[in-house]
């Protein structure tokens, strides 16, 4: 399998301008009206269905993420496989992945909404997403305002770089993607058997 | 011990952990069971299709992966900026990432409206402060649910900073690139949300 690793794709990037490019900001409006039209459609926008997968009884929003993950994975995979596309990974810091994540978690479960889905539930009327919505870009300030610390302290712990799992667990990625495939496909027939929804 | 074992460990030791929980536990009050309401208009594997070709296609025209936090880290930095823009433009996270209506603030402004256009046309106008589920929990409060809501809000985006990306961020575009750190921090949001959850509607 030929990776190009660095794709022949180059990213366009506008030093300090106010408003991206015209042709990016449309098509930012385009695809975020099909995300919101379809978490909406999902019901992922819809408290008792968020809630409900945290307490395990709704198995709704595992089902939209991994079916999201399956199919995106191999067309994205494909499409950089033939140097159509950037990856865009994030570095793996294990301190703040964990730390954050989990503190992530607990506002999850507070809300019962996340930043996109919040957004979607906003859109259908559920009003009370802007409660969570203040919070936030509230949370966002703080961070910002501890991010010089942060960045010196939780942020070098257990720094990895930028991670992939077919790098950790040396399998050649197309191989992997095939594993994962099958893997998460079996998760979902399992759950679909086994779960009222 | 070697990174890449210590790595492998930890990959593995949270998908076990994952196994542990039980798969479906239906509450005692049907009030409190998320299946007494409505579920989703349409097939959550349609809808989890449709957006993984979404992901195609932001990949590939809009050299972005789809993500929702770094909306509101712009809000904030917009607002900063509008009553301190010397102290906001010396922060590090607006030096690394500066505020400006850059793809992913228009992405989620839109994703508003789609959700609107979604519920307009078919029949999914909520129109309530307070959810339905929500209210056999804990009352009539809107105080209380904005309280709540407010402050879960402020963890959730400090760990999605934190992280480095959220459930659209990390838990879909990061994991289906493979990408450990989205693996690692998607199995906390769960963990993290779970318990908060099962803490809250523990009766």
């Amino acid at each position: 399998m030929i990776d190009p690793g660095t794709a022949v794709k180059a990213s366009r990037v506008a030093e300090g301008r106010m408003v991206a490019p015209v042709r990016k900001v449309v098509s930012g409006v385009i695809f975020g009206l099909a995300f919101g039209f379809l978490l909406q459609k999902g019901g992922v926008g819809t408290y008792h269905i968020l809630i409900g997968q945290l307490l395990l009884q709704d198995w709704t929003v595992v089902k939209v993420m991994m079916t999201a993950v399956i199919v995106g994975m191999v067309g994205v995979f494909t499409l950089h496989h033939f140097a159509k596309v950037n990856l865009h990974l994030k570095p793996t810091r294990l301190g703040a992945n964990i730390i954050g994540g989990l503190l992530f978690g607990a506002g999850f479960g507070l809300i019962g909404y996340c930043p996109g889905t919040a957004a979607a539930a906003l859109g259908q009327g559920s009003w009370d997403a802007l409660f969570g919505m203040a919070g936030l870009v509230a949370g966002s300030w703080l961070y910002a305002e501890l991010s010089e610390r942060l960045k010196k302290t939780v942020e070098t712990w257990g720094e990895l770089g930028k991670l992939t799992l077919p790098d950790v667990l040396h399998i050649p990625r197309g191989a992997l993607v095939a594993v994962m495939v099958l893997v998460l496909i079996g998760v979902l027939i399992f759950i679909e058997k086994f779960t009222a929804r | 011990m070697n990174t890449s074992r210590m790595n492998r460990r930890v990959v593995t030791g949270g998908l076990a952990l994952l196994t542990l929980f039980p798969l479906t536990a239906f509450a005692a009050d049907p009030a409190l069971d998320a299946h007494s309401y409505p579920g989703p208009a349409w097939s959550p594997y349609l809808v989890g299709a449709g957006i993984g070709v979404l992901s195609w296609l932001t990949f590939y025209f809009s050299d972005e992966p789809i993500g929702a936090s770094s909306f509101y880290a712009t809000v904030a930095g917009f607002i900063g900026k509008l009553f301190a823009r010397r102290h906001t433009e010396e922060l590090a996270y607006f030096k690394a990432e500066p505020p400006t209506v850059n793809w992913s603030f228009v992405f989620v402004l839109a994703t508003i409206a789609g959700a609107a256009v979604a519920a307009l046309t078919g029949g999914g106008v909520m129109d309530e402060w307070l959810p339905q589920m929500w209210r056999a929990r804990f009352g009539d409060s809107i105080a209380l649910r904005g309280a709540v809501a407010f402050g879960g809000g402020v963890l959730m985006a400090f760990g999605a900073r934190l992280a480095g990306g959220c459930t659209s961020g990390h838990g879909i575009s990061g994991t289906l690139q493979l990408n450990v750190a989205s693996w690692i921090s998607v199995l906390c949001f769960f963990i993290g949300g779970i318990s908060v959850a099962m803490l809250l509607f523990h009766t």
